[in-house]
């Protein structure tokens, strides 16, 4: 969805910009822009002088005063206008978001249980802790968590990504998003938000920009131009009675006329800024939203630019979500061709990415053939009380598992512990893999060892962070001795390990109290306490409801290096209002060279000097600055 | 001139310069110490006074005050020090020590008076030695000399608290801060310089005027033989010190600096430029102590010296030029004592505007059309190039706070200073700080040129006339009470119209300030990262640019209508 708008320039888009440019032009609409209000009123003060003029035909030449006037009219008309494309995008947008939304029927139950009795209500009249009972091609009726079944939901409505997901009642996949459709099996929500306040409504008010608060920073940027403006007005007013007294001291010329003045004035205060002021903040929202990232405020993409602390998991953020066989240490008398036999007859019917990647490994490096698996083959699949998981075939059983449980099998079954394999498993953990032990029968096999796969090019990417003046930490669960490996290989500058969810908590308010800004990815509820502590919390689509909820900035993509793209939309936002506001300022200086020797000359000659671009005439002069302006 | 000439008059101010920057560390961290209330060289001999102070006025100096209630103290102290200047002006013809029996003040010349001297202005629309008598020049204008350069240090210091403090609620006590920077650092400086200007010829007496007979009679007016001379007297040398010091400015004598009682050598010349840039200078030092950051005093430091050696040698190469128009070439000497020369002149007219002082041994209207300009823009620029006595500092911190922002900004943080985060409210004080005196001007001087009331009291037609009313409004309305002259200022419309500017142009920043030092106080501490805005080295450029552009931009048309087409007819030969 969000990449059905393709470009800024789409014709409709124009259009309805071009229409609203001119219905802004209202007074009313354009008093949140001061700055744009008072050229408003010197369009008007020269469109009537024009007009006096021309029928007059006194004062300036009228073919100066329209152009004056035009060209400030056009000033307004491009304010208006940057502000209009930047929020019709965002409101093309949301309407298709809308439609999703429309006149969804809920099946309300009597009771939270999937046999009860249901009513058949609008999705509007659900209030939060209703139950609705969901079946296949149902859509969602609003946000919810799962109490009872699973289902297959396709969240293309909101996420943009057209596989669909699996959402089952219990641990971090309970979240069910409005709008969304079921396409197999049924489920029982409790509905968590009341109408209006969803994430779909959430998202559509984002995106329109209705909601759109101005930032601290966008409003202490606003004080500097509004007293640069009232300065500037209170120059041009003052610079009246100097040219009246001036043309009475040099007895000769006119004092300076009104348009003049409003022209000068047009070109002194900090147009340009203060057109593309509400324009950049919305332009920050739409850069975050092409990279499928929504910002729940403002106020998050810019503290973003000021995050000096990223919290980062381990897991999905610097490593592939997997780890991968990476070598075969052979333990005892057993060589590692035996060993990665019992290993791949271990793994074959494990579907787990590990087990999966033991078997690619067996294979490719030690060219086993994976035998048609014999009819009474039984697989033994991993269970929290065995910790162990395998295959029991032609006689013989396979098992691999953690070093410790596996050990405690063997020994308990009565079967020998090699000499080596404690030293074979420390010196895997020392290299920061997970070693795997691998037995047959009661036999032990051996270790594999399993590496965590750092994601491509991230440790470009904290060295990219670390010149910004950004801390990367590293959050894992895993011991401290695999941490401390990985945190060298990855190249963060710190890590946590066997990080529980309160430590995450504790650390993000250690270094809030020293001043830090903190960012933090996170999805699952138990991240929610430490999501809501960040300055800049990012929550995965896929996370739960508590996650979302907690967090300021959702990502539809579920992609945790997005922080760093965030991090960088936020401070380009920054640089934009400050270039801008810079140029914007030191211009005026280059003004005051063009208008004040061509709206004084006929007064004092001698100011000729002044007009250091050689501009011909004064009426050339002024027009000049009024149309760089 | 020969060039040996300019090559000693060089000497002087480099030397000059050079012994201020010596002094600014150790003076500066004698001051931090005073504040923080820390023991002192001088605390054996001044703690039992400060106590005692206490004791009488009911003061529970370590009661800390939130930053209303500290301006609340503040206003009410200068207010009530309104008050009693304007009774003893008014009420002079009955008190004591007034050998001359010189009347009351007319209330108009008595309020801009009084809101002259407590503004730390100085403006002065009357003449010392034929309107003052020597009880209001030592009781109540002296006082308030002393009173008013605390106040300013106060609000200075509050404000460095506000930097320097961590989510904290208060900003110090005024009543502890003015007592201890009138006490510990005024006081002492003060007693040892009018000590060594007495030594000088600079003369301190409560004698009537006396009458001396002329050695050569000359013929006055309507052929009348003049043979007898008044020279005035009175408590000079008390009153010059703090004048300096305190970068008041007021002159016992109408002549001021250049009065040979006042500053009678090139020494004495010297030594009161020492004098009027000693404390502004060293309070950048008090400021990086206090804030833990002595590199940004220092940042603050050069670009105040940087724009300040920019004007003397602007100054000093208009006024070496000299006027092509006369038939004798040579410098430009009219309004210039031979005793101070070229040197001590530019210098001290450079200093005297740079920092909010206004004492001149030079005549401001005499200069070069472009030299003139160098006093007025340092004034209109907004007493930041050293500044008042405290009152250029935190005007100057409000200029880097918006230098900050612009700055941060492009480097795409939210910008932050001193580990303070820069938001609304520091952005609206801040240009409330600077853009004050400003809007005052501009408005006034509007005013005043539309009004008979105003151009009445024109003495030079042309382009000039317009440089004297612009500079009547810079001046005040920035603190500064240097006089260009050439404008009859004792007249109820500039008397009301410039005590308002002086009002304005000392309390809407003071509180503005305050308001700012309660603001950060109350935040926390963000320490720096590779990503911080450093601010010194190419900073400075930056600073020293946000100040020229925005005073360019603000009195751009005015000066171009006055000092620059005025040079431009000069150098023309219209």
């Amino acid at each position: 969805m969000a990449r059905e708008i393709k470009s800024a320039f789409d014709k409709t888009l124009i259009k309805t910009a071009l229409l609203n440019s001119f219905k802004k032009l209202d007074p009313r609409a354009l008093w949140r822009n001061p700055v744009m209000l008072t050229v408003e009123a010197g369009s008007v003060i020269t469109t009537i002088n024009f007009l006096i003029n021309l029928i007059t035909g006194r004062g300036d030449p009228a073919w100066f005063t329209g152009m004056v006037s035009l060209w400030l009219w056009l000033t307004v008309l491009f304010a208006t206008f940057a502000e209009s494309l930047a929020e019709g995008r965002g409101k093309a947008r949301a309407e298709s978001m809308q439609k999703t939304r429309t006149e969804i029927m809920a099946k309300k139950l009597k009771k939270p249980e999937p046999g009860a009795e249901f009513e058949t209500v609008p999705s509007i009249r659900l209030r939060k802790d209703d139950y609705v009972l969901v079946e296949a091609n149902d859509l969602i009726p609003s946000d919810g968590e799962v109490v009872a079944g699973a289902a297959l939901v396709n969240e293309a409505a909101v996420t943009g990504e057209s596989a669909p997901v699996v959402r089952e009642s219990g641990g971090d996949r309970n979240a069910v998003t409005g709008g969304t459709l079921v396409i197999d099996g049924s489920i029982v929500i409790r509905i968590t938000a009341n109408p209006g306040e969803t994430f779909l409504d959430r998202m559509i008010a984002m995106v329109e920009g209705a909601k759109r608060r101005k930032t601290p920073n966008e409003i202490a940027l606003e004080v500097l131009l509004v007293t640069l403006t009232v300065v500037f007005l209170l120059v041009v007013l003052n610079l009246s009675p100097l040219s009246i007294y001036s043309m009475k001291a040099a007895g000769q010329g006119h004092p300076v006329t009104l348009t003049v003045l409003v022209a000068l004035f047009v070109c002194l205060a900090p147009t340009t800024i203060a057109a593309l002021l509400p324009a950049i903040g919305i332009a920050g929202m739409e850069r975050l939203f092409h990279r499928n990232v929504i910002a729940l405020s403002g106020r998050a993409i810019e503290a973003a630019g000021d995050v000096n602390v990223l919290l980062l998991d381990k897991t999905g953020t610097i490593t592939l979500g997997n780890r991968e066989a990476a070598a075969f240490i052979p333990a005892g008398n057993h060589d590692v061709t035996e060993l990665a036999e019992a290993a791949l007859m271990a793994s074959l019917t494990d579907e787990t990415p590990e087990g999966r990647s033991i078997v690619v490994l067996a294979k490719r490096k030690y060219d086993l053939r994976v035998k048609d698996l014999p009819e009474h083959a039984a697989a033994v699949h991993f269970s929290s009380e065995t910790r162990m998981s395998g295959l029991d075939v032609d006689g013989h059983s396979y098992r691999k598992g953690a070093a410790d449980t596996v050990m405690r099998h063997v020994r308990e079954t009565g079967g020998t512990i090699p000499s080596d394999i404690e030293g074979s498993v420390t010196k895997v953990a020392k290299t920061g893999a997970t070693p795997l032990v691998v037995t047959r029968d009661d036999e032990i096999m051996g270790v594999v060892s399993l590496k965590d796969v750092l994601k491509g090019g991230i440790q470009e990417r904290f060295q990219k962070l670390r010149s910004m003046g950004i801390k990367t930490m590293m959050i894992t669960g895993d011991n401290p001795l695999t941490a401390a490996v990985i945190a060298a290989e990855a190249q963060v500058d710190d890590f946590l390990a066997q990080a529980k969810p309160e430590d995450k908590l504790k650390l993000i308010r250690e270094h809030q109290e020293q001043g830090y800004m903190v960012a933090m990815t996170g999805d699952g509820t138990n991240d929610a306490p430490a999501l809501a502590q960040a300055d800049v919390a990012v929550a995965m689509h896929t996370g739960t409801q508590p996650a979302r909820e907690a967090a300021n900035i959702i990502d539809l993509d579920s992609n945790p290096t997005k922080l760093l793209d965030i991090v960088e939309t936020g401070k380009q936002i920054l640089m934009t209002r400050g270039t801008l506001t810079t140029f914007s300022i030191a211009n005026d200086v280059a003004k005051y060279f063009a208008i004040i020797p061509a709206a004084l000359s006929s007064i004092y000659p001698q100011l000729e000097v002044l007009n250091v671009m050689r501009l011909s005439s004064p009426f050339t002069a002024i027009l000049s600055a009024v149309i760089f302006l | 001139m020969l060039p040996a000439d300019v090559l000693i008059d060089s000497a002087q101010i480099l030397a000059l310069l050079a012994l201020i920057t010596l002094l600014t560390k150790p003076l500066g961290g004698y001051m931090a110490k005073v504040y923080l209330g820390e023991r002192t060289l001088l605390s054996p001999l001044l703690s039992p006074v400060e106590r005692t102070i206490y004791r009488l006025a009911g003061i529970d100096e370590k009661a800390e005050m939130g930053w209303k209630q500290y301006a609340i103290a503040m206003l009410l102290f200068n207010m009530f020090g309104i008050l009693l200047l304007y009774s003893i002006l008014l009420l002079q013809g009955g008190l004591p020590f007034n050998p001359q029996k010189f009347p009351g003040f007319s209330w108009h010349l008595a309020l801009n008076t009084a809101v002259s001297f407590v503004t730390n202005t100085n403006w002065q629309a009357y003449s010392g030695e034929s309107a003052a008598s020597y009880f209001t020049q030592a009781a109540g204008l002296a006082v308030q000399n002393f009173l008013s350069s605390a106040t300013g240090m106060a609000v200075m210091i509050a404000l460095i608290r506000g930097f320097s403090r961590r989510m904290a609620e208060n900003i110090g006590n005024f009543w502890a801060d003015l007592t201890r920077g009138a006490l510990y650092i005024l006081l002492p400086i003060a007693l040892a310089a009018a000590l060594l200007l007495v030594s000088q010829g600079v003369i301190q007496n409560f004698s009537p005027y006396l009458k001396t007979t002329l050695l050569q009679p000359i013929a006055g007016p309507g052929g009348r033989i003049i043979a007898e001379q008044t020279l005035p007297m009175g408590p000079v040398a008390s009153q010059e010190a703090i004048k300096e010091l305190g970068t008041n400015g007021g002159g016992f004598f109408n002549a001021n600096s250049s009065h040979p009682y006042e500053n009678p050598t090139p020494f004495t010349n010297a030594f009161e430029i020492f004098l009027i840039l000693l404390i502004p200078a060293a309070l950048t030092n008090t400021f990086g102590r206090m804030c833990k950051s002595q590199r940004d005093g220092w940042a603050i430091y050069a670009t105040m010296m940087f724009l300040l050696v920019i004007a003397v040698g602007a100054l000093y190469m208009a006024e070496l030029g000299g006027n092509p128009l006369l038939a004798l070439q040579g410098p430009n000497m009219e309004g210039k004592d031979v005793r101070f020369g070229l040197g001590g002149s530019a210098l001290f007219s450079a200093t005297t505007t740079a920092t909010s002082c206004g004492a001149v041994n030079t005549m401001h209207d005499s200069l070069t059309p472009l030299g003139g300009m160098v006093p007025l823009l340092l004034m209109l620029l907004g007493e930041v190039v050293f500044g008042g006595v405290g009152s250029g500092l935190y005007t100057m911190l409000a200029f880097v706070v918006i230098a900050v922002f612009t700055a941060g900004l492009m480097i795409g943080r939210t910008p932050e200073y001193l580990g303070k985060k820069i938001e609304i409210t520091e952005m609206w004080t801040s240009v409330i700080t600077v853009f004050t005196a400003g809007i005052l001007i501009l408005i006034l001087d509007s005013i005043a040129l539309v009004t008979t009331a105003g151009t009445g009291s024109i003495l030079n037609p042309g382009a000039h006339g317009l440089s004297e009313i612009l500079y009547a409004f810079a001046s005040p309305s920035n603190n500064n009470g240097s006089a260009f002259a050439g404008l009859n200022a004792n007249t109820v419309f500039y008397n009301v119209l410039l005590s308002v500017a002086m009002l304005g142009g000392r309390f809407i920043p003071a509180v503005a300030v305050l308001w700012m030092a309660g603001s950060l106080v109350r935040k926390k501490y963000i320490p720096p990262s590779v990503g911080t805005l450093p601010t010194d080295g190419l900073f400075i450029a930056w600073l020293a640019a946000v100040i020229l552009i925005v005073g360019a931009l603000t009195f751009f048309p005015a000066l171009s209508l006055g000092p620059i087409v005025e040079h431009m007819i000069m150098s023309g030969g219209y």
